[in-house]
């Protein structure tokens, strides 16, 4: 669908953007992740051209569409959505009017344009608030409006920038909910950038790490998310888990036996593996660190514990077999 | 009251406000419908802006300010011999418009590209995004967002428009200014000047109370 290969983009000569090369699958919600000024805002923009890439080709849909101009630009930005931080919205114009107005833009004649805008309305749940001004609104609210109004050309794309990080964690939830929803019922290909690992986790697929105008690492949510290779992406994950590297650090140096990271994945979770193991090896486990939580829809469970006792191999490989994932901790 | 208003001529007074207000009206439009594209253009063509166009701004940027630093008693005079290839005569309201407007359009088009820099950079990238032409988004975005300071722009220019004209009856132009000049400071007309004024201040007071009940109407923020 969107297909980047070795993408640059310079500003004056210095490079914000080194070679990435990234594919982005139909129907995908693809997160970006990164610090400010890591550059996934102007990787973001170079899907729509609001940023020229410097180098490299930028494929749509297998077209090469990084010198288009004109019209064939302007018909291109009218597939690809996009929704903001500060949502951008007209403030001069209603609730309607503003999604109204990329319908407007397109030339679409003015008997379709209502009926579009209250299907769109009711698509967001604002079918109340029509009328208003968006200074009435809530942020979760104006985000909304500009889902809705990001909507009204049916893109086949979405691109968020920093959708959420202006709205407070309950809206937050509800918009990246939507967001969830619309993938599926439209199909919708989502591209977003966020600096919230908790974001990505909630409804992203795959994602990528940016890290100074580099690439650093990509793959699913579920492996980048519990087994982060890159130490931009571990911070990223730490923060998310509310966790000290330091403490957790002190924490390992007072247990004693062998400290391993286990990590189940979907069904897994939710089977009394632990106990059957320390009964059948004769172990027993100080719990370090644990967490069982969702990845998008998969549940998932991270515990970092100490084993001792007679068979700790035994037990390791006994928990290996049964599909969990071991890691030692140094 | 005996001998507090002998030297008033109400009939004076009266055309002379009517002058007053043709002139106003008459050069506030000319100056709108100048300063607005002109100002739009400034704005479009300014620094990383929608048509960046370095060598164009720096040569509208230049000459609005040459406009702007000529003071407007001297501009009155120098634009005497076009004024009248313009409108066939200096003197009287017609002969006022053309340096009124000459010396208020480049005003008016400096506030209009204040009030379109004050539009959120994001509204216009959201605009480019989904796809809008350059028009588009000035027809469409930056003038209906810009609304509120281009009114508070116009009222400004109003008013200053009002101390130009009776700055324009040194010249012949007719109304309260010249009615000022004539009687009120010449003759010695203490009165004649005080009426005058009165009625330029109760003018400008009136401008001012309609262009905020506009702006504050208009602003949806």
């Amino acid at each position: 669908m969107i297909e980047f290969q070795g993408v640059t983009k310079d500003y004056a000569g210095v490079r914000a953007l080194h070679p990435v090369d990234l594919s982005i699958g139909r129907g995908e919600v693809f997160g970006v992740i990164g610090h400010s000024g890591a550059g996934k805002s102007t990787l973001l923009r170079t899907i729509n051209l609001l940023e020229r890439p410097s180098g490299g080709r930028l494929l749509i849909e297998g077209r090469d569409v990084t010198k288009a101009d004109g019209d064939a630009l302007r018909t291109l930005r009218r597939r690809i959505g996009m929704i903001f931080q500060h949502f951008n919205l007209l403030s001069s114009k209603t609730v309607a009017q503003n999604i109204a107005f990329p319908l407007k833009l397109a030339g679409t004649p003015r008997s379709d344009v209502e009926g579009r805008v209250r299907e769109l309305l009711g698509r967001v749940g604002l079918e109340a608030h029509a009328a208003k001004y968006p200074a009435q609104l809530s942020g979760g609210q104006k985000q909304r409006v500009g889902i809705a109004r990001a909507l009204a050309s049916a893109p086949d794309i979405l691109l968020c920038d920093e959708a959420t990080s202006a709205l407070d964690p309950e809206t937050t939830a509800s918009v990246l909910q939507l967001l969830g929803e619309l993938n599926r019922e439209l199909e919708l290909t989502i591209v977003l950038i966020t600096h919230e690992m908790d974001v990505i986790r909630r409804v992203c697929d795959r994602v990528a790490v940016l890290d100074a105008g580099r690439l650093v690492e990509s793959g699913t949510v579920a492996d980048v998310f519990l087994h982060p290779q890159h130490a931009t992406t571990r911070r990223f994950v730490l923060e998310a888990e509310h966790v000290d590297e330091r403490e957790r650090r002190e924490d390992l140096a007072h247990a004693h036996g062998r400290i391993v990271r286990l990590t189940f994945r979907g069904e897994a979770t939710y089977s009394p593996l632990l106990g059957r193991v320390a009964r059948a090896a004769g172990v027993e486990y100080n719990i370090l660190a644990g967490r069982i939580d969702r990845i998008k829809d998969t549940p998932y469970g991270q515990l970092t514990v100490a084993v001792s006792g007679d068979d700790v191999d035994g037990a390791l490989r006994a928990f290996a077999d049964a599909g969990v994932r071991v890691e030692e901790v140094a | 009251m005996e001998g507090w208003f002998d030297n008033i001529d109400w009939t004076d007074i009266g055309q002379a406000s009517l002058d007053t207000l043709a002139m106003l009206g008459g050069s506030l439009l000319a100056s709108i419908l100048l300063g607005l594209p002109l100002g739009v253009l400034l704005f479009l063509t300014g620094k990383r802006q929608l048509l960046e166009q370095p060598v164009v701004y720096a040569i509208l940027s230049f000459l609005v300010n040459v406009l702007r630093s000529v003071p407007f008693i001297i501009l009155l005079i120098v634009m005497i011999p076009f004024t009248v290839v313009l409108v066939g005569t200096s003197l009287g309201v017609a002969g006022a418009i053309p340096p009124l407007v000459i010396g208020t359009a480049p005003f008016f088009a400096r506030l209009v590209e204040n009030a379109l820099r004050e539009v959120d950079r994001g509204i216009i990238e959201a605009c480019q995004a989904m796809g809008a032409t350059t028009r588009q988004i000035v027809f469409g975005a930056l003038l209906p967002e810009a609304m509120p300071g281009l009114v508070a722009g116009a009222t400004v220019t109003a008013i200053a428009l009002v101390s130009y004209t009776a700055m324009a009856g040194v010249i012949g132009a007719g109304g309260l200014g010249d009615l000022a000049v004539r009687f009120g400071y010449q003759r010695f007309q203490t009165d004649v000047m005080v009426v005058t004024v009165l009625a330029l201040l109760v003018l400008v007071q009136v401008l001012q109370m309609l262009g905020d009940w506009l702006v504050a109407r208009l602003s949806r923020r």
